[in-house]
């Protein structure tokens, strides 16, 4: 084990890129899964 | 006379310590009922490589061989019999939690940058990081992508902690949160999700994952497929085959091939020890980053929301949504918080196949 702030620095940029990606893509779902309910007609209960 | 004792004069400390460490999965699996289908193959199979010059070892050297190295066929055949077991009705009904999800998989790349603070290298670190995925299948295809040395390691972690949600989540969910956040009660909304939604979603969210992260794209495609089988109303028996005699068959082996990486000379080392602390430390930011977007949304929300549903974006399924369902039970016995759980949880799933498939994408540009 060898501490490395380089390797952390190697790091970082790819948690801003993974995280950032990880929420388009998942925005672009639930937008995908809005438009298929509203076109698909879906009923909406409140219980 | 000799040839009775000459093999067991053989017998190396490591390999005791192997078959302690097997026994303790059996015990785990038997008696606390962790994840018996997994633990239990992989214990015996700890036993079974580690005895002196095991005449096993390369029977199952074999099944890694053609079940994992060449393709990581098995971690996404059984993909196929986990998509046909999720049905995906309360996200499709709900689609915004999936939000949860995504804040889950914090943990992962926080991981990566602990992992690599401590020197571990870029592919090695990625590897490490996606434990915590809190899905076995995602971590060994990751891990093998990227070639990483200490697969046995993180196979056995991302397994063992998988167990362990049910001890793991609680005390975080209860230091990140208030007893009045706790108490937060939501509504219970019910939608009928059309078939066609049902049908259209598992293709969609392929094409979607595919053309962003197309490393990802064999395992989301796998697991869609099999939610495809089980959502086209006409392979009902195709689709039970998938939830249960694949799935199984697969599972068996699967435990055994980890297993032929649990040999003593390469598991017993301070690195192994180091990986699981860091699993542990990635499933706690995962359940931390869930919590906290469910902080933060209800700052801006009027129908405020259970933050403990957040911790349910982890993808160990549906161990993580029972837990949070029971964490609201034991606050107020009238607060059922079971459907927005499980719809955070199937949306975890989602989530960690796209973390993984982030990951491999910027981590094999980045070592090419």
């Amino acid at each position: 084990m060898n501490i490395s702030v380089e390797k952390l620095m190697e790091a970082l940029p790819i948690m801003g890129k993974g995280m950032l990606g990880i929420f388009v893509v998942t925005c672009v779902i639930i937008a995908m899964v809005m438009v298929l309910n509203t076109v698909t007609n879906t009923k909406k209960n409140d219980q | 006379m000799e040839i009775l004792y000459q093999n067991i004069l053989e017998i190396e400390w490591r390999q005791v310590v192997m078959w302690v460490i097997g026994a303790v999965l059996i015990f785990l699996a038997i008696k606390k009922d962790m994840e018996p289908t997994l633990l239990l193959p992989m214990g015996f199979g700890a036993i079974l490589v580690n005895l002196p010059f095991s005449g096993a070892a390369h029977v199952v050297d074999r099944l890694f061989d053609v079940g994992i190295d060449n393709g990581e066929l098995m971690p996404l055949l059984l993909f196929i019999g986990i998509g046909a077991m999720i049905d995906f009705s309360p996200l499709l009904t709900n689609p915004k939690l999936m939000l949860f999800g995504a804040a889950a998989q914090f943990g992962i790349f926080f991981t990566l940058c602990l992992a690599s603070f401590l020197g571990y290298d870029l592919n090695d670190a990625a590897s490490i990081a996606i434990i915590g995925a809190a899905d076995g299948p995602t971590s060994i295809f990751v891990a093998q992508m990227l070639k990483s040395n200490y697969l046995p390691a993180i196979m056995v972690a991302a397994y063992s902690y998988m167990a362990l949600v049910p001890v793991v989540q609680p005390p975080i969910i209860k230091l990140c949160t208030t007893k009045k956040e706790r108490l937060i009660r939501m509504d219970q909304k019910t939608y009928n999700v059309s078939k066609t939604t049902k049908i259209i979603f598992p293709i969609a969210v392929t094409i979607i994952v595919g053309l962003v992260a197309p490393d990802a794209v064999a395992l989301i495609g796998f697991l869609m497929f099999g939610n495809l089988i089980r959502e086209c109303g006409v392979l009902n028996s195709l689709s039970e085959t998938a939830q249960k005699v694949l799935a199984n068959l697969i599972t068996i082996l699967l435990g055994l091939t980890i297993a032929s990486r649990m040999v003593a000379d390469q598991f017993i080392q301070l690195d192994t020890l180091i990986i699981i602390g860091l699993g542990l430390f990635a499933f706690i930011f995962d359940t931390f980053g869930g919590i906290m977007l469910a902080k933060f949304m209800n700052l801006f929300m009027k129908n405020k929301i259970n933050p403990m549903i957040g911790a349910a974006g982890i993808s160990a399924f549906p161990m993580s949504s029972r837990v949070v369902h029971k964490m609201g039970l034991a606050e107020d016995n009238q607060n059922f918080l079971l459907m927005h759980a499980v719809g955070v949880n199937v949306s975890g799933q989602i989530a960690s196949v796209i973390a993984g498939g982030l990951l491999l994408t910027i981590v094999k540009g980045l070592i090419a």
